[in-house]
């Protein structure tokens, strides 16, 4: 089976005065598909510029990254942009919705650059905001929605592709810790249907409620652990009931 | 649990993915890409109304422009047509355009054999008519009305290009015999007779019964300001003997030419071969200057043509700077909306918008907004060109393809003028504009 993530000497420098810093130096990461993933790292370890890589929205300077198989450098920019929206889903910390349109509109922007008709996208934008359980809000704009809110129609609108890997920036840093467990128990329950999932974090509480840890310093990767995840929805029982 | 937060209870332990998607990235289609323009531009009204501004003047004022110079020339152009066109009118040299022809004291120096004479001599002349004018009260019934008379020979209609209204011109014979017959121009009829029917009734000049033979076609003013309807016309030898008497010396004196070139012949050239013969027939020295003046009447029009030309260029000017002004504004709009939109920009280029596509949209964004202006512009512009037509008495003549070419080009502005914007929009890192606050 092809990993869905597979990485050889992955590099990235920075231009940085006289110097170069190097954000990331010769990663070897294989993560296979509908694996739930959890970076870790101080800020400037080297985290971030891994995500951005990974989302294909920035080019190594050295080394080999492939998605699904393939090989993410050699592609033409239309090609990546188009790799991108079928296989990748973002989630930020700061939700990015677009503040005038209704949570509908939110989630169906992704499938207007695939060239969907209407009818199609209405229909799926639809059917991800229930999975997410905003069925009810669909026609709510994002200032009528709570934080947690915002963020599962952001992660309805990351999901409404279809694609193989959600790659979450921080999903619970603008949260409290209760909306954040529920975001957590989302996210696992969207790893259970098969979607692979890498949250970066700084914080382990919530990397915690993945499979694997990836510890980054100063540019490097320095632990790769799997454990037994700890479960959102038990832990929200305990601690709000 | 209150409903904002769905319970833990009731959310699923695995959820069902969503049904697959055909593979395929067909990118943004023209369709959605207008109507996100729509929607941006809806989403900053004002903004956008401000904005259209500069080029709705511009449009607005080629529309208006436009309209205002093809009105003049079609004006010219109908004056010329009603002056007679190819026509030249030979006048005594030291009478003025416009005065009087036989002023007292002056010797009258054209004859009514010149004028016979002129067609026999030069090829180029289609026909000459001698014409001799006096003011003089036309009377019928109790009305009476001051008029010019105008005394000549029947190719004076011709050379003209006079039509009737009503009844007929008088016959050469007519003309030779001296019958007491009298064509009236339309303000003359108007005057005397109202709306009764003139043709068949009699008038009397000096006494003398005339009978109307026909009204003539309305030509109105001149370029002059004068109005050519209001005139009789006689035959020239019945004027002579019944109303402009004049000494033996004098009988066959005329106090105007009037000569119709040919079509197709060069004026200028009969114009000189006029002077030539002139100074054959008045037997005037090398060094002596000349006799006659000739005037080509349709050069005075066209004189005022040049001048609305001159006008419509200034305007056009004035329309062209507006354009640009405006064009700029779009320019700026859109610099400012793809800062502001940023973050947006880079959502848009995370979830698989290709280059193309921010570009297209932001294109089109500035074209609609041109366009806007555009389009308010001319419907602005031919309602001003209407308001004044009516208020001010202009002639103004839409031109359709001139309205067209004005879209065509607020369109373009709009092209131009927001590509760079909605280059730098398409070029933006994601990263960093992600991150933009």
């Amino acid at each position: 089976m092809t990993p869905l993530i597979e990485t050889r000497d992955l590099t990235r420098h920075y231009p940085s005065g006289e110097g170069v810093v190097a954000a990331l130096e010769g990663l070897d990461l294989d993560i296979e598909p509908g694996e739930f993933v959890a970076a870790m790292g101080p800020s400037g370890s080297g985290k971030s510029t891994f995500l951005n890589l990974i989302g294909c929205l920035d080019q190594p300077t050295r080394g080999r990254y492939r998605l699904a198989g393939e090989d993410v450098a050699a592609l033409p920019p239309d090609r990546v942009a188009a790799l991108r929206g079928e296989q990748i889903g973002f989630v930020f910390q700061s939700f990015n919705l677009l503040p005038r349109s209704d949570a509908l509109a939110n989630v169906e922007m992704p499938m207007l650059y695939r060239g969907l008709p209407r009818r199609i996208r209405r229909e799926r934008a639809a059917l991800a905001l229930e999975r997410v359980g905003l069925g009810a809000r669909m026609h709510h704009t994002p200032s009528q929605l709570s934080g947690g809110q915002q963020q599962r129609v952001a992660i309805a609108r990351a999901l409404v592709n279809g694609p193989g890997l959600l790659l979450a920036d921080e999903p619970t840093g603008a949260l409290d810790s209760r909306t954040g467990l529920e975001i957590m128990a989302l996210f696992q329950a969207l790893n259970r249907a098969g979607v692979a999932v890498l949250c970066v974090t700084h914080d382990a509480d919530v990397a915690a409620f993945a499979a694997r840890t990836l510890r980054f310093r100063d540019g490097r990767m320095i632990e790769d652990t799997r454990y037994q995840p700890v479960d959102a929805d038990t832990m929200l029982r305990q601690k709000f009931q | 649990m209150n409903a904002p937060h769905p319970s833990p209870e009731t959310a699923a332990r695995s959820l069902a993915p969503l049904p697959p998607l055909p593979r395929g990235h067909a990118g943004l289609s023209m369709t959605e890409a207008l109507l996100a323009a729509l929607t941006a531009l809806a989403a900053n009204k004002l903004r956008a109304a401000l904005t259209a501004l500069g080029i709705f003047i511009g449009v607005a004022a080629v529309i208006v422009t436009v309209a205002v110079g093809a009105g003049a020339r079609q004006q010219v152009l109908a004056q010329i047509q009603s002056l007679g066109a190819n026509l030249l009118v030979v006048w005594g040299a030291n009478v003025r355009l416009g005065g009087v022809s036989m002023g007292a004291g002056q010797r009258p120096n054209l004859a009514w054999d010149d004028a016979q004479e002129i067609p026999r001599q030069i090829a180029t002349v289609q026909v000459a008519a001698g014409t001799a004018r006096q003011q003089q009260q036309v009377v019928a019934g109790n009305q009476n009305w001051s008029t010019i008379v105008i005394a000549t020979d029947p190719d004076y209609f011709v050379a003209h290009d006079w039509l009737t209204a009503e009844g007929r011109f008088f016959t050469q014979e007519e003309a030779m015999s001296g019958r007491k017959l009298v064509l009236l121009g339309a303000t003359v009829a108007e005057n005397l007779f109202g709306e009764e029917e003139p043709v068949g009734r009699e008038v009397r000049i000096r006494s003398t019964p005339f009978e109307v033979i026909g009204v003539l076609a309305r030509k109105g003013q001149n370029p002059m300001g004068q109005d050519q309807d209001d005139a009789v016309i006689m035959p020239f030898w019945t004027a002579r003997r019944s109303v402009m008497g004049a000494s033996r010396a004098f009988a066959r004196s005329v106090g105007t030419i009037s000569v119709k070139v040919h079509e197709g012949e060069s004026m200028t050239d009969v114009e000189e071969e006029l002077r030539q013969f002139f100074r054959q027939r008045h037997r005037v020295a090398a060094n002596e200057p000349d006799t006659v003046s000739i005037r080509n009447l349709s050069e005075v029009a066209a004189t005022r043509d040049a001048s609305a030309r001159t006008l419509s260029l200034l305007l056009a000017a004035v329309a062209a700077v507006s354009l640009l002004v405006g064009g700029i504004g779009v320019m700026n709009i859109m610099l400012v909306s793809v800062t502001e939109r940023t973050r947006e920009i880079g959502l848009r280029l995370a979830v698989g918008a290709r280059r193309r596509d921010i570009l297209r949209q932001f294109l089109l964004e500035a074209v609609l907004l041109a366009l806007l202006g555009g389009a308010v512009g001319v419907l602005v512009g031919i309602g001003l060109a209407h308001s004044l037509a009516a208020l001010a008495g202009w002639p103004v003549l839409i031109q359709w393809d001139a309205v067209a070419l004005a879209v065509t080009v607020s369109a373009l502005t709009g092209l131009f003028f927001g590509y760079y914007p909605a280059r730098r929009a398409a070029n933006l890192d994601p990263i960093t504009a992600l991150r933009h606050e």
